[in-house]
């Protein structure tokens, strides 16, 4: 990828100039010019109102993938200033990945006061943590995270990235990818080297989880992949392990960002439940027969510490909100426990809950297709059932406390 | 106003099949539908005319069959609709795909909102709309559960995994809908009728001077080597007998293999 | 004769099939248990212009026949009997305006009643006339420009619900048949109030309500067709209300038959399923074949008076095979679900609840049969 400076458009204006992250832009007799700084990252070519900055990209079999070495996991961090799980998640499949390809390890932070981040990063087994801290990177943005990665990655060259599959991955690896002209690969739920080509085999679900397919970026690098957290296992987290930090300084201008977040509203009232983050979810169906009764799926809930999931059947006829839905056109999970009461299992249900470690079905209906992905199966009235699953766990915790 | 909404026709995925003898995706006697969240993206577009006025233009990429989803959407109300369609389209991965279409954008014209679904029902990849925006040098606010436009502002709410995020964007913009931002709307008889009658523009990649070697199979640079059905390695162990007594024997299993 | 649809109209069908699989089934039980009128299944059929199916694009209309009008009747009876049945006595007051109807009526009554804005009722029974429309003894006097009207209606669906009326009263109960009149009546006008309306055996949610006049003030203008024709105008709407019963009990016996297969299917006794005794096979078979003549019955008699020829005999012979054919079939549907059949759990016990109505409302069996006797007699007069 190449960016250059159509002198005989530029006006002189010096709009590119705040919108450079890495402050590459100098005038040199009132026309824009790139220093040594200069990433290629693009975001001036979108600031300039001329066109006279050009971004040039690559044509297929024209990038030399011989240039591009290791592999770099893009961290996000929450709301509360913690490192993402997800991100521990990617580091430990990196890990594997890396060794197979006998390279390393490195972690991109962006984000602001993310200094204790940068050690996590390397507890959880990185080699190398990039740190790109400034204050308008506090939250995540679309635009200027996708300007100071674009750069890092045309510096570096690395030869696999890997974002989590989260809104925040999804948003800025797809941007990215289309400005560097890269292949990348949506919500993976494997990957793998291959021995011979060495090349990143990156499988995921597709027609809701009915299809899996293996896809490759040949041509291209790096080769880029979301991955659906909770998937992959993070190794234990270490904290005398050692890695090289590299703070990568960036100047951004706050009125050269397009957007500007107004509020952020955390949920606790409970009508935002955060499916995919949960260990344990207790769903309920149209077996329930009426709204009312998900009180007794809350109740189990409560009492295995899980969150309340829904069929799409139920979110239609207005029992529950939507955020509670799960499958393809909800949520798609990946708990440690998915107790389904009530639920038939549509396909579309399976598509994004049959990942989930151990699946628990209680069905009237022997024939139900839920029985088909579940581990372990009660063909039987719910209503009998889950008081009784209640009962049973109060119980036992009475006995163990 | 001038909205732009893009559409993908999609098989309804709960039908679609692998074939186990050959491993590839079995479509035939699979019905077409929009991608269900491109409804979303249609019912705020056609919203948002019917309070500020001006126009929704409809774009899709794909085979000629796809003129059925544009049809379907100027029943919803929809005023015109583009279909760019060429046989050096096929084979697109999300990033030609996305190429094509913000060619047609271009040649569509002015725009203050691009609309699209959060994602398509049957890649589920969420990579097209942020790489339109990409191609369009614009800003994208993804996951839209709300909108709110006043002026060239354009303030978004946007549904994250556990919050809610309140953005605002300059227009032209483009913004990527979820399910739960509204109940789109069930086009009526006449509507459906009168769509029926309305003329689909058809562009190839001439038309939006789209360059060959960055559409289809050769402007993809991810390939897809292999499909197949996914595994189901599950013994499942199915409880039968008195209710209570297999609640007490799953419970006590749970607990034993410290699920719960 | 061709009972084949052309695209337009298989569009409308697959549309109509979307909204009644995805909105209307999901209610039905819930709507029927409830006892109350289904605003919100009437408002998606009003969104989705249900209503302006037979009517003239001049009146708002889709200008589509009585054939197509009946296949969507039989989709929403199969998927709601209560937004059917709604469909069907709705058709009864705007079947009249727009056969009957001066312009000045058609742009006030019937455009409304297309668009479905408003929603419409039929009035022609009273505690003493029923099946005997002669007897009518609602009366009406002309005292200038205007009629008074003084009685009761009975039983009337969609009563209270409905904004427009069409109602026969008696000039002269001396007359007999001669003396009916037919009138156009819109609720809230004074001395037109709504009287009890009847707990029924199925049909719970469909309102049937006594209709009392009391000195109600009607304008000339409101006289539909001619005075004392209104025999003729009650014998037309009776003739296409007779095709929208057959419609309705089609819908609700193919709802039957495909609860009581699945169930067969599903079922296991005796280590088999069920459908594999052949006492089970011979009654679905039974079931659908009746079901099968009952509505090649009833689209005879739309095509024929889409073809604008005489449709009457028929009409009553689809009416009467149809409303037997639906009790007999939902009677064998709670049969083949055995105990469970008989439960609130399952819907067939609904339908067959609901099923003995079409044999009595709109012209009992006998009456359809006095009707069939008396054409065929009058074409084979010797």
């Amino acid at each position: 990828m190449a960016i250059y400076i159509e002198k005989a458009k530029c006006t002189g204006c010096k709009l590119c100039i705040p919108s450079c992250p890495y402050g590459a832009i100098d005038m040199v007799d009132d026309k824009a010019e790139f220093n040594e700084n200069c990433t290629s990252c693009g975001a001036c070519a979108y600031a300039c109102p001329t066109g006279a900055i050009v971004l040039e990209m690559a044509g297929k079999g024209e990038v030399d993938t011989t240039q591009y070495k290791g592999l770099w996991v893009v961290g996000e961090v929450t709301t509360e200033g913690r490192l993402a799980m997800v991100t521990a998640e990617l580091i430990g499949e990196g890990r594997k990945l890396a060794d197979e390809l006998d390279t390393d390890v490195s972690a991109v932070l962006i984000g602001h006061e993310i200094e204790d981040l940068a050690r996590r990063a390397a507890g959880y087994g990185a080699d190398r943590v990039f740190v790109v801290d400034h204050p308008t990177l506090k939250r995540y943005r679309t635009q200027p995270f996708t300007n100071v990665l674009t750069g890092l990655i045309n510096q570096h060259k690395p030869e696999i990235v890997l974002i989590g599959a989260t809104t925040m991955g999804r948003d800025l690896a797809s941007r990215v990818a289309a400005r560097i002209k890269a292949g990348l690969t949506a919500d993976c739920t494997e990957l793998t080297i291959n021995a011979e080509t060495k090349l990143l085999e990156q499988t995921r679900p597709a027609f809701g989880g009915n299809v899996m397919a293996t896809i490759l970026c040949e041509f291209t690098r790096p080769q880029m992949a979301t991955v659906r957290p909770k998937v992959m296992a993070p190794l234990e987290l270490d904290e005398s392990r050692e890695a090289e930090i590299i703070h990568i300084p960036v100047s951004i201008e706050e009125k050269s960002i397009a957007t500007k977040i107004i509020e952020v509203i955390k949920d606790d009232s409970g009508s935002h439940v955060n499916l995919t983050e949960a260990d344990i979810i207790v769903s309920g169906g149209r077996g329930l027969g009426d709204p009312k009764y998900f009180a007794l799926i809350e109740e189990l809930a409560d009492v295995v510490g899980g969150s309340v999931g829904a069929s799409r059947a139920t979110v239609d006829a207005g029992w529950i909100p939507a955020t509670h839905q799960v499958g393809q056109t909800g949520k798609t999970v990946h708990p440690k426990l998915y107790i389904a009461c009530g639920i038939s299992g549509a396909v579309q249900h399976l598509a994004g809950m049959s990942s989930s470690d151990c699946i628990v079905a209680i069905n009237k209906d022997p024939d139900a297709p839920i029985f088909g992905v579940a581990h372990y199966g009660i063909v039987g009235d719910l209503f009998e059932v889950v008081p009784a699953m209640i009962e049973a766990i109060k119980e036992r915790r009475g006995d163990s406390a | 106003m001038n909205i732009i909404v893009c559409i993908k026709q999609v098989p309804d995925t709960s039908e679609v099949r692998i074939d186990p003898e050959t491993n590839t995706i079995i479509r035939e006697g699979v019905p077409s539908i929009i991608n269900p969240f491109d409804e979303n993206a249609i019912e705020q577009a056609v919203q948002l005319v019917e309070e500020f006025g001006g126009k929704v233009t409809v774009l899709s990429m794909g085979p000629p069959q796809a003129e059925a989803a544009l049809r379907e959407a100027m029943a919803m109300g929809c005023d015109e609709a583009v279909l760019v369609s060429d046989r050096c389209f096929a084979a697109s991965d999300t990033l030609a795909t996305s190429y094509v279409l913000s060619a047609a954008i271009r040649r569509i014209g002015e725009y203050d909102l691009i609309f699209t679904g959060k994602q398509a029902f049957d890649g589920d990849t969420a990579q097209v709309p942020p790489g339109i925006a990409e191609q369009l040098g614009i800003p994208q606010v993804t996951f839209a559960i709300g909108l709110e436009v006043e002026g060239k502002k354009a303030r978004v709410r946007r549904l994250l995994e556990d919050e809610f995020e309140v953005v605002e964007a300059r227009m032209p913009v483009l913004i990527s809908c979820v399910k739960q931002m509204n109940d789109p709307r069930r086009p009526g008889i006449k509507a459906k009728l009168a769509a029926k009658k309305k003329e689909v523009t058809v562009w190839d990649s001439a038309c939006i001077e789209a360059k060959a070697c960055l559409c289809g199979f050769d402007g993809s640079p991810t390939r897809v080597v292999r499909t197949f059905a996914p595994t189901r390695d599950i013994e499942g162990e199915k409880f039968e007998g008195e209710p209570a007594e297999c609640a007490v024997t799953l419970v006590e299993r749970l607990i034993g293999e410290k699920i719960i | 004769m061709d009972f084949t649809f052309t695209e337009d109209e298989q569009m409308i069908i697959d549309a109509v099939h979307e909204l009644g699989s995805e909105e209307l089934q999901p209610h039905a039980s819930e709507v029927a248990e409830a006892g109350e009128f289904p605003y919100e299944a009437i408002e998606m059929c009003r969104e989705m212009d249900i209503f302006a199916i037979p009517v003239e694009e001049k009146w708002g209309g889709l200008g589509f026949g009585f054939l197509l009008w009946g296949a969507i009747g039989e989709l929403l009876s199969y998927y709601c009997q209560t937004t059917g049945s709604v469909f069907g006595a709705h058709v009864l007051a705007q079947y009249p305006i727009m056969e009957f109807g001066t312009d000045e009526q058609k742009e006030k009554y019937l455009i409304p009643l297309t668009s479905g804005e408003h929603i419409g009722a039929f009035g022609l029974t009273e505690p003493n006339a029923g099946s005997d429309a002669g007897a009518v003894q609602t009366k009406a006097e002309l005292h200038g420009d205007k009629y008074i009207l003084n009685g009761t209606k009975i039983f009337i669906s969609n009563g209270g619900v409905a904004e427009t009326y069409v109602i026969i009263a008696n000039l002269d109960p001396s007359k007999g048949t001669r003396g009916l009149t037919a009138f156009i009546i819109e609720k809230g006008t004074p001395g037109f109030e709504f009287g009890k309306d009847e707990k029924k055996m199925g049909w719970d949610a469909l309102p049937n309500r006594e209709l009392i006049f009391q000195d109600c003030e009607v304008p000339v203008e409101n006289v539909l067709y001619k005075p004392g024709r209104g025999f003729r105008v009650a014998m037309g709407t009776l003739g296409v209300g007779r095709i929208g019963m057959a419609v309705g009990a089609v819908g609700l016996a193919q709802a039957a038959f495909d609860a009581a297969i699945l169930y067969a299917q599903q079922r296991e006794q005796f280590g088999q399923r069920i459908a594999e005794f052949q006492a089970i096979q011979f009654k679905l078979a039974d079931m659908a074949t009746e079901i099968e003549a009952s509505r090649l019955l009833y689209q005879k008699s739309a095509w024929l008076k889409d073809q604008g020829e005489k449709f009457e005999k028929i009409a009553s012979m689809a009416k009467l095979f149809s409303s037997e054919t639906v009790s007999r079939v939902t009677s064998q549907a709670v049969q083949i679900h055995g105990g469970v059949g008989y439960t609130r759990e399952f819907p067939v016990e609904r339908y067959m609840r609901d099923a003995k109505l079409f044999e009595i409302v709109e012209g009992t069996s006998e009456i359809q049969r006095g009707i069939i006797a008396n054409l065929l007699l009058r074409e084979n007069h010797i």
